[in-house]
């Protein structure tokens, strides 16, 4: 036995509460951040994911409070992103609490941001995250939320991040995110070829045979979902157990 | 008195160690700290570290804390966690550097093209999630740990002690690797026991009570 996919719940943070959209639009409220987490970590989750989704800049400093909270109860690996645009921003994240830190509108701005941050706090907090929408015949990143083409490749993309110094891939299918049917597994497929760090798939879980899809198909590392496990249709341990019956390894 | 330093030089996130160590072991005092004073007069001393090995020896050089880590390890319950295992021996690969050498041995790289998974895949570097530990040794820090449990790891280099005596337990990526290691009133670990729910807290738990010795 060796080591075992990663399931990782998402949680879309907005002024202080969980919410769940569809395409990156419609938020609808899912509830508190840090009781939330703890549900997960009972569950058996891998790791969580906060993704700092707050448009006003009065609000930013909520996300802090809430990762101090959820480092003081909640024992496994924690990431953080949005918002992120300069060093000492992950800092900040990492002194709340933060295990690692998710980078992905401001590495298109400014891609020495990763290599700044690889080189002060280690690769292995720095993960980056490309949202990737199907163009023609490949794949182009976006930013902003999914709302602005860069003309960037994304498989060329993500082999520039690790270059740059990017410890782990966080590999979003925005044609799929909050549609529910399943990862781009193509997508996922050329970038984990692609590279030598580990791939989170991300968009589009609506069964728990994704899941599985996204590991077996997709090549993922691990497997990032939120709406699937916001409003109980399943437990994080739930589809472990379904992914260990298809013959994956995974924590239980 | 401090029951617990938990040595800051610099290198990465304590906060983590430190809240996990409150969480398990409230009753004693836990101290974050870069001064030697405290590492000296501290009843146990946790070793952690993350980011490259040569920058985590110039920080401590730069600091002036290799020798009070150093006298440590060679005289109360010392937990090194991840580089602060690595950083044990004598040299790594990474970045040619050399360690604090108080065990035989060296740091190696994970070697990328050489390793997949029984299906075929290729493995990833770093080395990242839950794999599980294999005990080698009777130790007191394995109590209440079942043999084969699962600890979270995110690293790319992994040490290969001289002395197979010291070493505690093994993980497989693909191929076996020394994760665990303990000498007298040592004991050093490549995972993150803090990042590892249950079975993390345990080790923590053990280390916050145990005596220095096996």
């Amino acid at each position: 036995m060796g080591l075992a996919k990663r399931i990782i719940p998402c949680l879309d943070v907005t002024d202080g509460r969980v919410v769940k959209g569809v395409n990156f639009l419609e938020l609808r409220d899912a509830g508190d951040p840090v009781e939330i987490a703890k549900r997960y970590d009972d569950q058996g989750a891998d790791e969580l994911t906060f993704l700092d989704i707050t448009a006003s800049s009065d609000n930013r400093g909520l996300i802090l409070h809430i990762i101090e909270e959820v480092a003081s109860q909640v024992f496994i690996p924690l990431t953080v992103g949005g918002g992120v645009r300069e060093v000492e921003d992950v800092r900040r994240l990492l002194n709340a609490g933060a295990d690692k830190v998710s980078i992905n509108t401001s590495a298109v701005l400014n891609p020495q941001l990763v290599a700044d941050a690889a080189g002060r706090f280690g690769s292995q907090c720095i993960v980056v995250a490309i949202d990737a929408k199907q163009v023609g015949d490949h794949w182009e990143v976006f930013t902003h939320g999914g709302r602005k083409p860069t003309g960037l490749d994304a498989v060329e993309w993500a082999r520039k991040m690790t270059e740059l110094g990017a410890g782990e891939l966080l590999v979003t299918s925005m044609d799929r995110d909050g549609t529910k049917t399943g990862f781009n597994l193509p997508l996922n497929r050329a970038i984990s070829d692609a590279v030598d760090v580990p791939i989170i798939a991300s968009g589009g879980v609506g069964s728990l045979m994704h899941l599985v899809e996204g590991v077996q198909e997709g090549g993922a590392d691990a497997v990032l979902a939120a709406s699937i496990f916001h409003y109980g249709e399943f437990t994080v341990r739930q589809a472990k157990e379904y992914m260990r019956d298809h013959g994956i390894e995974v924590r239980l | 008195m401090i029951d617990i330093a938990v040595v800051d030089y610099g290198m990465g996130n304590l906060r983590s160690v430190s809240k996990a160590l409150e969480h398990v072991a409230p009753d004693k005092q836990v101290v974050v700290t870069s001064d030697p004073s405290q590492i000296d007069a501290a009843e146990r001393v946790v070793f952690p570290g993350q980011g490259a090995m040569p920058d985590c020896m110039r920080e401590l050089n730069m600091r002036g804390l290799r020798d009070a880590v150093v006298r440590a390890a060679a005289s109360k319950p010392f937990l090194g966690i991840c580089i602060g295992l690595q950083l044990l021996f004598e040299h790594s690969e990474e970045g040619n550097a050399a360690g604090l050498g108080i065990l035989p041995g060296n740091v190696v790289k994970f070697v990328k093209a050489e390793m997949h998974d029984a299906v075929g895949h290729k493995l990833k570097v770093p080395h990242m999630g839950w794999n599980q530990v294999y005990q080698t040794m009777q130790h007191a820090m394995w109590q209440g740990i079942p043999d084969g449990e699962r600890f979270y790891y995110v690293h790319s280099y992994y040490v290969v002690p001289d002395n197979q005596e010291i070493v505690a337990g093994y993980s497989e990526y693909p191929a076996r690797f020394t994760s665990v290691v303990a000498q007298d009133n040592i004991f050093a670990v490549q995972f993150h026991p803090e990042k590892s729910q249950h079975a993390g807290l345990q080790l923590l738990s053990n280390f916050a009570r145990w005596n220095g010795r096996a």
